[in-house]
């Protein structure tokens, strides 16, 4: 049953961390590029790392899993928000399809949006 | 071992971000998946042969990726290191 689970959630994760990272490979712009990979490989990651704790009980190995998934769960969304509120801020455009832009809105400043050519 | 070579393609996307990226933010979010998920392929490892201690690699190589995003997302804001 236990063994079960393990694969289960361990091939969830890998699952979602392939998806994550095509999505990193293949979407228009940065900001979506950012979603795709941040969220995918985070909830992947934190898969595979329960799934290795399942496997393995209350050992050495079982608790080091659980550690680093509790790191990578707090870890990854925070530098994933400073890197895309650094990348705003250093101008980097948004893709042509975008539809609203509600930064640069309320800033008042130019849009960012990139133009069509 | 299936799952290792499954995870494979993940760094190799990862890679051709990294390489291919037009901005310089783009390579910073690839190399910092990279990191996330090469503790993830360092997991599966330790899992595979019960190595404990490559699972400190793991945690790690998360803790390196962690540090070097918030960096280069200072750089990118336009702050120095020590603001």
């Amino acid at each position: 049953m236990i063994s079960a689970l393990a694969l289960i959630s361990l091939w969830l994760g890998v699952i979602f961390v392939l998806l994550g990272a095509l999505g990193l490979a293949r979407f228009p712009d940065i900001y979506n590029r950012m979603q795709a990979a941040t969220k995918c490989v985070t909830l992947g990651v934190c898969g595979i790392m329960l799934g290795v704790f399942l496997k393995t009980g209350f050992s050495a190995l079982g608790i080091k899993a659980l550690i680093c998934a509790l790191f990578i769960l707090v870890t990854v969304p925070v530098s994933s928000h400073a890197l895309a509120r650094g990348s705003l801020i250093a101008g980097v455009k948004l893709w042509k399809g975008t539809v609203k832009d509600k930064f640069t809105e309320d800033r008042g400043g130019k849009s960012i949006i990139e133009e069509e050519k | 071992m299936i799952p290792i070579i499954v995870l494979i393609p993940a760094a190799l996307f990862c890679l051709y971000r990294a390489l291919q990226g037009p901005s310089i933010a783009d390579r910073a979010i690839a190399v910092d998946m990279m990191g996330v998920v090469f503790s993830a392929i360092t997991a599966l490892v330790a899992l595979q042969y019960r190595l404990s201690y490559l699972l400190d690699i793991s945690i790690a190589l998360a803790v390196i990726s962690f540090i070097g995003a918030l960096a280069l997302a200072k750089y990118l804001e336009g702050r120095s290191l020590d603001d």
